[in-house]
């Protein structure tokens, strides 16, 4: 067991010394890791497969084995189609419109300024740089909560409402979130607005590490903002980017908490606003169809799978390596 | 940021040199630039700053007066939203569970990261993947086993009745597993980039695998065991979804679930001020602690993404 080197060696591979008294020590560093992990996650996600196959309300003990009938179910349900749907403008709007605004105030923060002394950012980027994180350390209840009433009819109080009125726009003015046609894109916007900080500090460490002396050579050569930003900021970046999208595209997937405190547990007006994370917590602890839930689970684990996997091979572009 | 200021003075006139043409209008998009930057400021700080405002009105302004500043900062609002909405036992509950679950989190990750980073044997690879891969999984699925997991632990004999639904210590259990998967990867990274010889030098030295552990590689690990911490407190701090299925309890809240009951609550009651004072309790000591340790949150933060 010791003297097993099969897998390739490692530079950081410890010594002779280290070998005494080793697997007692592995066994005991990783005993109460791994039994509180596989207790309580890995245990759960492989019992939510299983369940996702019965018809179990949770209430008793009786489960029947229906094979994939709740998988059949779900995509006859049209409330499961409206989650389904809102989850993919979440997919695709979210982060398109993070990305490009992250970018934009990233490049803006570091290389906007076109001074007397050359490249460098806008005069208090620093200050912007701390002002845009802000969303990100609330917590998502926090931002939930604010929105709700920002949003809110003038008569609780709404400020949207109030400051549409304010500039002479009243007739816009309209119950945000009670509106099915309104309430969903409510949601995407105070998600937007909670991400962008994020990215603009991502993008800005990225953008950092170029050298300003491929700047000034662009400059000199007379290249615009924009071709500068398209030919040289953008492609030193990409590998962020990439993994920006990622990331981005996982956490656009979960929108459960605004939409549970903004829109409530049944999504909104006509359930307009349903997302499938809050299908899933409506048909489990509301509805009592454990079977049903687990399957939207599963649904929604090959979801974020196959979102993963289709957006590093799409976001695959040769790297720049900066010597 | 301007790192350009302390550059040569011989840097400073290529500028000038540029084509003419391309200096046109330079001014005149700089200040563009700087309007929507600053436009994206002010829709960052507005909403958080009205909400710190209307904290201090009487019901009656936050409704007739929502742009103008109180005529009288109402203090009684805070004390209202702390003991009569019941933010001070919710706050206090998130403070025991923190309390509980950050420190674990950083020991058995550490642990964890720790020997499956530094030491070779069996299973190895099965178990750091093991681990990694609940990165890309969906809380959600978890959700439903989860709940019955956590409820028959409270029916187990002796231990049951510190478990179960309802409990923080089953919370902050279930909070460190979730944790695992990115503080292990994480901290296995960071493990790796330690220097064998330091370790060997201590097993001369006559140091067990504990004392190395504890001893030596933890205290050296200390800026990693600090970004992953920060990235922690917040995460945990702010989760919404685990407690909201596990602490069905009105007075065993968190913070995040508790503020979410009371925005409908106190819009029925048509108290919202007493609400924003809650959310102000709930959103300054989180602010604070940011702008006080702004790089290392925002490197902890954004380390994530990156690594």
């Amino acid at each position: 067991m010791a003297q097993q080197h099969t897998v390739r060696r490692r530079a950081s591979k410890p010594g002779p010394a280290l070998q005494h008294g080793k697997n007692r020590f592995i066994v005991a560093f990783l005993a109460v890791p791994v039994a509180i992990y596989g207790l309580f996650t890995v245990s759960p996600y492989v019992q939510a497969i299983f369940i996702s196959l019965t018809d179990w309300t949770g209430l008793t003990a009786d489960q029947e084995f229906v094979g994939f009938d709740n998988y059949v179910k779900l995509f006859g349900d049209e409330q499961f189609i409206i989650a389904l749907k809102n989850n993919a403008i979440l997919l695709l709007v979210v982060p398109a419109i993070t990305l490009v605004l992250g970018l934009f105030f990233a490049s803006m923060l570091t290389v906007g300024r076109r001074g007397k002394s050359g490249i460098e950012g806008v005069r208090g980027s620093s200050v912007y740089k701390i002002v845009y994180f802000f969303p990100q350390v609330l917590s998502v209840a926090i931002v939930g909560v604010l929105f709700k009433y920002v949003f809110a009819p003038t008569a609780s109080g709404g400020i949207l409402n109030g400051l549409l009125g304010a500039i002479g726009l009243d007739s816009l003015a309209k119950p945000w979130l009670g509106d099915p046609n309104f309430a969903f894109w409510c949601v995407v916007l105070v998600m937007i607005w909670s991400f962008v900080g994020f990215y603009v500090v991502l993008f800005s460490s990225a953008m950092q590490s170029i050298p300003k002396e491929i700047y000034e050579a662009a400059l000199l050569d007379g290249a615009g903002r924009f071709t500068t930003f398209r030919q040289i900021t953008l492609p030193l970046v990409w590998d962020t980017v990439q993994v920006g999208w990622v990331y981005l595209a996982i956490q656009a997937m979960d929108a459960f908490a605004l939409v549970h405190i903004m829109l409530g547990i049944s999504g909104g007006p006509s359930r307009a606003g349903d997302v499938l994370g809050v299908a899933l917590y409506r048909s489990a602890f509301n509805d009592y169809r454990f079977g049903y839930a687990s399957a939207l689970g599963v649904v929604l684990l090959i979801l974020t799978l196959i979102v993963s996997g289709l957006f590093l091979r799409v976001a695959r572009r040769e790297r720049v390596e900066l010597s | 940021m301007t790192t350009t200021v302390e550059r040569p003075a011989a840097h400073a006139p290529a500028p000038r040199r540029r084509a003419p043409g391309v200096g046109a209008g330079t001014g005149a998009l700089n200040l563009l630039n700087g309007g929507f930057l600053l436009i994206w400021g002010l829709l960052t700080t507005l909403p958080l700053l009205w909400a710190v405002v209307s904290s201090f009105k009487t019901n009656g302004e936050f409704l007739s007066n929502p742009w103008g500043l109180p005529a009288v900062a109402r203090f009684e609002n805070f004390s209202r939203a702390w003991t009569v909405a019941n933010i001070g036992q919710y706050f206090v509950n998130s403070v025991i569970v923190v309390v509980i679950s950050v420190p674990l989190t950083m020991l058995l990750g550490a642990m964890a990261a720790y020997v499956l980073s530094r030491y070779e044997f069996r299973g190895n690879r099965i178990i750091y993947f093991g681990f990694v891969s609940g990165l890309i999984f969906p809380v959600f699925l978890a959700l439903v086993p989860l709940f019955f997991v956590v409820r028959n632990l409270g029916t187990v004999p002796v231990i049951g009745q510190f478990l179960g639904l309802n409990s923080h210590l089953s919370l902050a259990l279930v909070y460190v597993a979730f944790s695992m998967p990115f503080t292990v990867f994480f901290l296995t990274a960071f493990f790796r980039t330690q220097p064998t010889s330091i370790a060997e030098a201590a097993i001369v030295d006559g140091c067990s695998h504990f004392g190395l552990f504890f001893r030596v590689m933890l205290p050296m690990a200390k800026p990693g065991l600090i970004s992953i911490g920060l990235f922690n407190v917040l995460g945990q701090w702010n989760q919404y979804v685990l407690p909201v299925v596990l602490m069905n309890e009105p007075d065993k809240k968190v913070l995040a679930q508790g503020l979410a009951s009371l925005a409908i609550s106190q819009g029925y009651r048509g108290d919202w001020t007493a609400l924003f004072a809650g959310l102000v309790i709930a959103l300054l000591p989180v602010l604070i602690v940011y702008i006080l340790f702004q790089k290392q949150v925002q490197a902890g933060l954004t380390a994530g993404v990156l690594k």
